[in-house]
């Protein structure tokens, strides 16, 4: 720090040479990084996030590996089974082992999650900026924005999937139709501001074009916003999914979904309770995992927005 | 007055209008002929032709929306092809189940929100408050559907106060109603709840700020009649408003939830008509439902606008 200050004094000798600008840089760099690991440590919810969600990474990733078990494999002699050491979460009424299905179940939720939050955000990205930039666009744009959003979450998706038939692909474009309203709002509302600002009208004055404008030096002020709602996007885009497979209109049967291994244990839940209790169990940690990401992310990067939030 | 009336009766049509192209395009999603699809494969070319016909797929798309929505706007939402009744019957038949569920997860949600949220905002950082942080998180974590079958064989399975599922109409007896009714109510109303403290807490916090509140309290106005008096009554505004939105959510959650607890409300229809690929159902609920959520927050935020002049004037 205080070789960067020594330069910047007025009696220092001039412009520094390129090389103490490069260590400056570097040394700026590091600093950022301290403080950057220092606010995360500080922020519990970023902490305890990370932790599941690393959790919920290495069980996806490794799900073959981790369970060794295929969990399609029927075994009608064992169905039904209560928990024990052979099989640690108990058989469903296949008998098949329900800790391999549950493990199967909680990657194809966060590989769901994971493709609509991209993907909602990659489009509401995109719609977002150009409609807080070009004024005759955000008239259209955000008329059919308004028109989805007033659609509760749930049944918009229903409907679609009701008309597209239960596929893994099709849930995914289902969802990402949902959610792209409630990014692109995000993104127009930073844009709009990002907009006004001088350094823009000062791009224009030395003839930057539009394009030029939006993506180099509006689009970098929304990222902020966009991957905070993103990362919530991620955990209300697994509820949906399991809603829509837990009522048959999601990812079709055999394979294992946690919506599809619930919609199981419902049939079962008088005898079978293991049946319920740990798909559900998955469910709520995947979404706790997501939602405390988020807040720990939000407190990172839009710190402005948690401050305002204190303050109310 | 009656400009803002007029202004915002003015932006609710082109979400109208926008949402209704939504629900009506929905059958083009269809891969394939619908008619087809919807008669299986057994069905004969004349058969499929001659429903072609009948929902009028023939015809422009323009031509098409044209005569969906003009009839629509006067209540005919079409035929269903499997009941063989009309839709607004159906949804006539289902819609009470569906709202009771709604309203009594309403006023769960309303009962625990209110006081944990005012007493979350009176006592910033005191036990309440910490509650209200852990519930809210709650709320957005755990899906009504995981928490009903989690009350389900708390309640039902194993202690088996409650029964399991079914529903009874309130022609039945209130209690009789209410016992099928609980446990879905409570699953739909702890979730709500957890959303709106928050709402009633910021809010809350918001007015606590104003000065004239602190004016207030330097005249000795008592903690009772400065939350309820003074506070309460100006931060409203942001607790109907998630109040009244709120419908809609629950409406939609309840469809998830009535088919775990076998209760015959819209969510039952809707999910049996997707089984049966019953294209005109699943375009008559969701648009009946949109349009009830959006016309909800259009009367909210214009009995609002009376109340408050404040709203009217901005």
């Amino acid at each position: 720090m205080t070789s960067i200050d020594a330069s910047l004094e007025p009696n220092s000798p001039g412009t520094p040479n390129p090389p103490d600008l490069a260590a400056m840089r570097l040394q700026l760099r590091r600093e950022n990084r301290k403080l950057f690991a220092r606010r995360f440590f500080a922020s519990k919810s970023a902490v305890i996030g990370s932790a599941l969600l690393l959790l919920v990474a290495v069980v996806s990733l490794l799900a073959p590996w981790l369970t060794g078990r295929d969990p399609y494999a029927l075994d009608v002699v064992n169905r039904l089974k209560p928990p024990s050491s052979h099989s640690l979460f108990g058989t469903d009424n296949f008998g098949r082992d329900l800790l391999t299905r549950v493990v199967y179940g909680t990657r194809m939720s966060a590989e769901v999650g994971f493709a609509v939050a991209i993907a909602s955000s990659l489009i509401g990205l995109v719609i977002g900026l150009y409609a807080g930039y070009v004024k005759w666009l955000d008239q259209i744009l955000m008329r059919v924005m308004d028109g989805l959003f007033a659609f509760p979450a749930v049944l918009l998706a229903i409907a679609m999937m009701a008309a597209l038939g239960p596929s893994v692909g099709n849930l995914i474009v289902c969802l990402t139709i949902v959610f792209v309203p409630s990014i692109a709002r995000i993104v127009r509302s930073s844009a709009l501001i990002a907009k006004e600002q001088t350094y823009i009208e000062a791009m224009h004055a030395v003839g930057a074009s539009h394009n030029r404008i939006i993506w180099k030096h509006i689009m970098p002020s929304t990222l902020s916003p966009l991957i905070v709602q993103g990362s919530f996007i991620f955990a209300e885009a697994i509820i949906v999914e399991a809603a829509l497979s837990f009522l048959g209109a999601g990812i079709p049967a055999p394979t294992p979904s946690l919506g599809n291994l619930l919609s199981d244990g419902k049939l079962f839940i008088y005898n079978s309770s293991w049946m319920t209790i740990f798909p559900g169990l998955a469910l709520v940690v995947v979404v706790l995992a997501m939602n405390l990401f988020g807040d720990g992310l939000r407190d990172l990067l839009d710190p402005h927005a948690r401050r305002a939030g204190k303050k109310r | 007055m009656a400009f803002y009336i007029a202004r915002r009766l003015l932006a609710t049509i082109p979400v109208l209008f926008v949402l209704s192209v939504i629900v009506f395009l929905i059958i083009y999603l269809i891969p394939g002929d619908p008619a087809a699809v919807m008669l299986g494969d057994g069905a004969s070319p004349e058969t499929i032709e001659a429903l072609r016909e009948q929902m009028g797929l023939n015809l422009p798309l323009l031509t098409q929306y044209g005569t969906w929505i003009g009839h629509a706007l006067q209540g005919d939402l079409g035929d269903s092809y499997f009941m063989r009744q009309s839709v607004r019957t159906a949804l006539a038949e289902h819609l009470g189940p569906t709202l009771s569920l709604a309203v009594l997860a309403e006023i769960i949600a309303v009962v625990i929100a209110l006081p944990l949220g005012i007493r979350a905002a009176s006592r910033r950082g005191e036990a309440a408050d910490k509650a209200l942080t852990g519930f809210s998180l709650f709320g957005i974590t755990v899906p009504g559907f995981v928490l009903s079958m989690f009350t389900v064989l708390l309640f039902s399975v194993q202690l088996k106060w409650l029964p399991v599922s079914g529903y009874k109409p309130i022609s039945d007896g209130l209690w009789t109603h209410l016992q099928y009714l609980i446990l879905p109510a409570i699953s739909l109303g702890v979730v709500q709840a957890a959303l709106l403290a928050r709402v009633v807490r910021s809010s809350m916090l918001d007015v606590l700020n104003e000065s004239y509140v602190k004016t207030a309290l330097a005249k000795g106005v008592g903690e009772r009649g400065l939350v309820y008096r003074h506070v309460l009554r100006n931060a409203w505004l942001p607790i109907l408003t998630v109040i009244g939105g709120s419908f809609g959510t629950l409406i939609a959650g309840a469809a998830v939830i009535e088919s775990i607890f076998n209760i015959p409300g819209m969510g039952q229809l809707l999910v049996n008509s997707v089984q049966r690929r019953d294209y005109s159902v699943i375009q008559g609920v969701v648009l009946f439902v949109a349009f009830a959520y959006v016309l909800v927050n259009l009367v909210v935020d214009l009995l609002y606008a009376i109340v408050d002049p404040r709203i009217r004037l901005k």
